[in-house]
């Protein structure tokens, strides 16, 4: 079990959190995009060997939706990586 | 029968204390302290179990948790299954008896499995399960495998019960290492945890006989037990397994029976800031032929049993070892009168600080044990030089063998930490730590006493931030050992076991191998080795050896299996704690539940933990009766239903119609106050989420209604898609479902109802439409009245404050009295809307269903370029893939009810079905039974006939549309 710190109530069990999975690439503008890359935003998640950026909502405290990174190998909550803004 | 085989004195047993149990049937005596395992062998019983392929007889081999051979199966009060027999307390009144036998372990019928073992290689259940059909093989698999069965009653005494701890430091283990790292940092000032799986503190020195500073070792750690406990920072607790390392540190432990039996057992959660892992090591077996024979027991196990228990397992005793531990257990062994016939060593050469224990005694060195013979007891056993040559036979009755030792490094593993092959000791030690994780002791490939005090003193030292003191001198010889994975010289036939538990042989890892499963996870899986509830902690490493002898390549490159929890088995009532049914998850009560159950309704569960009445049964009257009775009382007078479950919310907010416009699929934006809208929510992949009716309130504020199963999930949907995509919008979300219930009252009399209740509403037809909303007084009740409907019937839904309800819900049953108003269920609400053709989450709307199969294209916007869930509607639909559409079906005898869920096929013939029935009721206007059914193709063939297919014939019936009562919706809107 995680320890997740949302930005209002500090540092908190998991068990208080839902997961709102791995945050994908931004949402295409449907009325443009192809039929493939429409598909390949539905459905393919990151799922790296190492940081990922992923959402989690405070459900059982302030409500908040928060994201984190956290890398997969180790479950360590960590900075954002250089590359990603 | 009589404790033949008990010493006269010693060990750590209550000698005043008689204890009687049962095993198998059969009385017995032992003393307090005994384990069911010593107090077993103090009364001579070596055939404890049978074996879980091969039915093979077997004993005692272990002394703790690695336990492999004897499972047992705890009975009355203490009803539990699969118990390694070491790991049982006897207690005044317990019985057990073995599993995987049947009638007992000495008669065992599935012992004929034992004719057959060549049909039952590695990779049978594989192999069968593909090949020609499995059923043939399973009612037997079935009978002669398995474990223990699940207890079929809850514990007659006692609670499990759970506990949150934090600590700076969490330590596993209280043998020397963990002892004295508690020591170091418990006088720091530390906050420590410190948890034994063990039923005293010790840990091994509870089973050697070494000294510390001169004295006993068990006086030192009586000596630091003590100190521990007079430590206010210091929680220490026995019979407690640390089962599991999560996450940042999170610690399970699992304690049993803390509190006498009032507490059955306790689970920890243990949050730590720094772990430190002295959970010592595990004795490996060696591999032989017949090595699983009863008699044959790891040499440690012995040696507990001798000075520990005071319990001899033998009289007459070869050991078997590749390492100097076991010379000590021989002195032990000789000194508690074990004739020990021969120390049969692999090495070629033994180090002399360790022979020099040993002193006149036989030791064969490079020899090693080919086989064992005997079948319900070892007799002797064929020892030959390591090459091979010079085999002789040695009369025996017991064989205690050391293969090495194996750093418990499971939890360390656990936790993520890398292992590497530590070449000193043989086996694998912990290598890079993924979390604050210290090793200590022999957990991380420190052997001796010696070692396992300073790595304890320097680790406590280290958490606390404070230097290492010295430790005390002790007298233990040092370790060495030359690795030996299985004998390789040739004796006599028969199997040698890697995994006694599950049965694995050296010949089933070869196949493996062969069959091209080379991968030490696949031949774990494909052997079923060290998937036991042991887990293979006494023959894992020689499977891995085993892998590497035959591949020809190092262990480290072979590798561990993956550690996982948990270290020992957990029984779900401890994981669960108290968390069981109602109070799991409680209950959710509107105001009129004591209404309810004093006016006889029959509770169901509707969604989300709601509690809400079925149906209100009278006196002689069947189901059918009660619920036909309810649903004609709504289509021919008046009835009332609490509809306070549904979710509502209140969506505040500049933005709030642009955001409903994304959500739904129709467009909400341009409703005028006061009045509502049905709507359809999807998510972003075009599936349907929920429905529900949302209305304008005013300007900035909205009322969303959700299904009452949805509530929490559309909470979470909205408050996503408001923080995470559009944090600039200005909308605030609150849950409303709480703050208002209803009494919804609906059929023709509904309004004479409401007018007989008194209210400053304007009721008439033209001026409070269907689809509007008005507040004002009920009953002289301050309410906020909505017509929607959900029977189809004129509808008035009276939303008042909870603290009215029961006043409202009494004023409306005396009001409507005089129009015949009755209470109905949710069963009459069920066939209210079949009739209908009304939707229903779960039923017509499954997951695959979209609008237009449910002929709802209306509600599709053509007019938004975008909302959630077009692109994929859209997308979907283009691929022209044949859709399940929604029909109504008539059955052709009108009193044949479908079973709700059965599936429709071409012809009523036993192929793939093209759709399945949804709903089927008994329709009160119709006077006969109706359904609803998603059916291939289905708008395009009303009137043709469906065929409903069951196990044992067909039901044919009518397609028709999905709609048998009302078909314009007058009514509702009168
Ligand atoms: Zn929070």
């Amino acid at each position: 079990m995680l320890r997740i710190t949302c930005p209002y109530c500090g540092s908190r069990n998991e068990s208080e959190f839902l997961f709102g999975g791995p945050v994908g690439t931004e949402r295409p503008d449907p009325n443009t995009t192809s039929d493939a890359d429409w598909i390949e935003y539905l459905t393919v998640k990151p799922n790296p060997l190492g940081p990922v950026q992923e959402r989690w909502w405070h459900a059982r405290g302030c409500g908040e939706w928060l994201t984190i990174w956290r890398d997969t190998r180790t479950h360590d909550i960590v900075e954002a990586p250089n590359d990603t803004e | 029968m009589t404790q033949n085989n008990r010493l006269t004195s010693g060990g750590r047993i209550n000698r005043n204390r008689t204890v009687n149990f049962r095993f198998n049937g059969k009385p017995y005596k032992g003393f307090e302290g005994d384990t069911l395992a010593s107090a077993l062998i103090a009364n001579g019983v070596s055939v404890t179990a049978r074996s879980f392929k091969y039915h093979r007889p077997r004993g005692i081999v272990g002394q703790g948790v690695e336990e492999p051979a004897s499972l047992v199966e705890l009975e009355g009060s203490d009803a539990s299954g699969n118990c390694p027999i070491t790991t049982v307390k006897i207690h005044e009144g317990l019985g057990a008896k073995s599993v995987n036998c049947w009638p007992s372990p000495e008669f065992d019928l599935g012992g004929i499995n034992q004719l057959f073992t060549k049909f039952l290689p590695a990779g049978f259940y594989y192999k069968t399960f593909k090949w020609p059909n499995w059923h043939m093989f399973e009612p037997s698999i079935r009978r002669a495998a398995g474990l223990a069965g699940a207890p079929a009653m809850p514990p007659a005494e006692g609670h499990f019960e759970a506990r949150h701890a934090h600590a700076e430091v969490l330590i596993a283990g209280a043998g020397p290492a963990g002892l004295m790292a508690a020591l170091i940092a418990g006088r720091s000032g530390k906050r420590v945890f410190l948890a034994d799986e063990g039923t005293e503190a010790g840990g091994s020195l509870l089973s050697r006989n070494l000294t510390i500073d001169g004295l006993p070792a068990m006086r030192w750690v009586a000596d630091t037990v003590a100190e521990l406990t007079a430590m206010e920072n210091v929680t220490h607790i026995q019979n407690a397994t640390v089962w599991a390392y999560r996450e940042h540190n999170l610690m399970i432990v699992n304690e049993r029976q803390p509190n006498g039996k009032s507490v059955l057992e306790r689970s920890w959660r243990v949050r730590a800031d720094q772990v430190i892992c002295a959970t010592g090591a595990i004795e490996r077996a060696m591999v032989f032929t017949n090595n699983d024979r009863p008699g044959s027991m790891m040499a440690s196990a012995v040696q507990s049993y001798v000075n520990r228990y005071a319990a001899l397992p033998g009289k007459k005793a070869v050991i078997f070892t590749n390492n100097n531990s076991a010379y000590a257990v021989a002195a032990d062994m000789a000194a508690a009168g074990i004739s020990i016939e021969a120390i049969v060593d692999s090495r070629k050469n033994v180090p002399s600080d360790v022979t020099g224990l040993v002193t006149g005694m036989k030791v064969l060195k490079g020899h090693v044990v080919t086989a064992a013979k005997g079948h319900k007891r070892v007799k002797s056993v064929v020892v030959s030089s390591i090459s091979g040559n010079g085999s002789q036979t040695i009369k025996c009755d017991l064989i205690a063998q050391s293969g090495g030792w194996n750093p418990a490094v499971h939890l360390f593993s656990q936790s993520r930490g890398t292992l590497k092959f530590d070449e000193d000791i043989a086996s694998f030690v912990p290598d890079v730590p993924a979390q604050p994780t210290l090793s200590v002791g022999a957990a991380n490939g420190e052997m001796t006493l010696a070692q396992a005090l300073s790595s304890g003193a320097e680790a406590g030292a280290q958490v606390s931030g404070g230097a290492s003191t010295e430790t005390p001198k002790t007298n233990d010889a040092p370790y060495a050992i030359e690795p030996l994975w299985r004998v390789e010289a040739k004796g006599p036939k028969g199997k040698a076991f890697l995994d006694i538990q599950n049965d694995v042989s050296v010949d089933d890892v070869h196949l493996a191998l062969r069959e091209g499963y080379t991968n030490v996870e696949h031949v774990k899986r494909y052997t079923t080795g060290g998937m036991g509830i042991d887990q293979g902690k006494t023959g894992n490493i020689n499977i891995i050896g085993t892998v590497a002898l035959q591949k020809g390549v190092d262990l480290q490159d072979v590798g561990t299996t993956t550690f996982r929890s948990p270290y020992t088995p957990v029984s779900f009532g401890a994981i669960g704690g108290l968390r069981e049914e109602s109070v799991l998850f409680p209950y959710r009560h509107t105001p009129i539940t004591e209404w309810n159950h004093a006016n006889g309704a029959f509770m169901y569960e509707a969604g989300a933990r709601w509690r809400r009445p079925g149906y209100f049964p009278r006196k002689g009257e069947s189901f059918q009766e009660t619920v036909n009775r309810e649903a004609s009382t709504v289509r021919e007078k008046v009835g009332v239903y609490d509809g306070s479950p549904l979710g509502t919310f209140e969506l505040k907010g500049r933005d709030v119609g642009k955001f409903l416009d994304f959500i739904y699929t129709n467009v909400m934006s341009n409703l005028k106050p006061g009045n509502g809208r049905y709507g359809l929510m999807l998510s972003e992949d075009g599936l349907i989420l929920d429905d529900g009716v949302t209305f304008r309130l005013d300007e900035n504020r909205w009322m969303v209604s959700t299904s009452t199963g949805h509530a929490d999930a559309m909470n979470m949907h909205m408050e996503e898609l408001l923080q995470t995509e559009f944090p600039d919008w200005e909308v605030m979300i609150t849950t409303v479902t709480s703050q208002w219930n209803n009494a919804t009252i609906c059929g023709p009399k509904a309004r004479d109802v409401m007018e007989a209740l008194g209210t400053d509403i304007d009721l008439s037809p033209e001026n409070f439409k269907f689809m509007s909303l008005r507040d004002g007084t009920v009953g002289g009740i301050p309410a906020r009245v909505v017509r929607v409907s959900f029977t189809g019937e004129l509808s008035f839904e009276v939303n008042v404050a909870p603290r009215h309800m029961r006043e409202l819900w009494q004023k409306v049953m005396e009001a409507g009295a005089q129009f015949g108003i009755e209470a109905i269920g949710s069963e009459a609400n069920h066939v209210l809307r079949v009739e209908k053709g009304f939707l229903s989450l779960g039923h017509e709307v499954d997951g695959t269903a979209d609008a237009y199969d449910l002929n709802m294209g209306w509600v599709m916007s053509k007019k938004k370029p975008d909302y959630l869930g077009k692109r994929s509607v859209a997308l979907r639909r283009s691929s022209g893939k044949t859709r399940r559409e929604l029909v109504g079906l008539l059955p052709e005898d009108p009193n044949r009810a479908i079973p709700e869920g059965a599936p429709l096929t071409p012809g009523g013939r036993k192929e793939a079905t093209e759709g399945l029935t949804t709903a089927c009721v008994w329709s009160v206007v119709q006077n006969r039974w109706v359904g609803l059914a998603l059916l291939e193709n289905g708008h395009a063939r009303h009137g043709e006939i469906a065929h409903v297919r069951l196990k044992d014939g067909t039901i044919p019936a009518k397609i028709t549309a999905p709609v048998f009562h009302d078909p314009a919706g007058e009514l509702l809107r009168s």
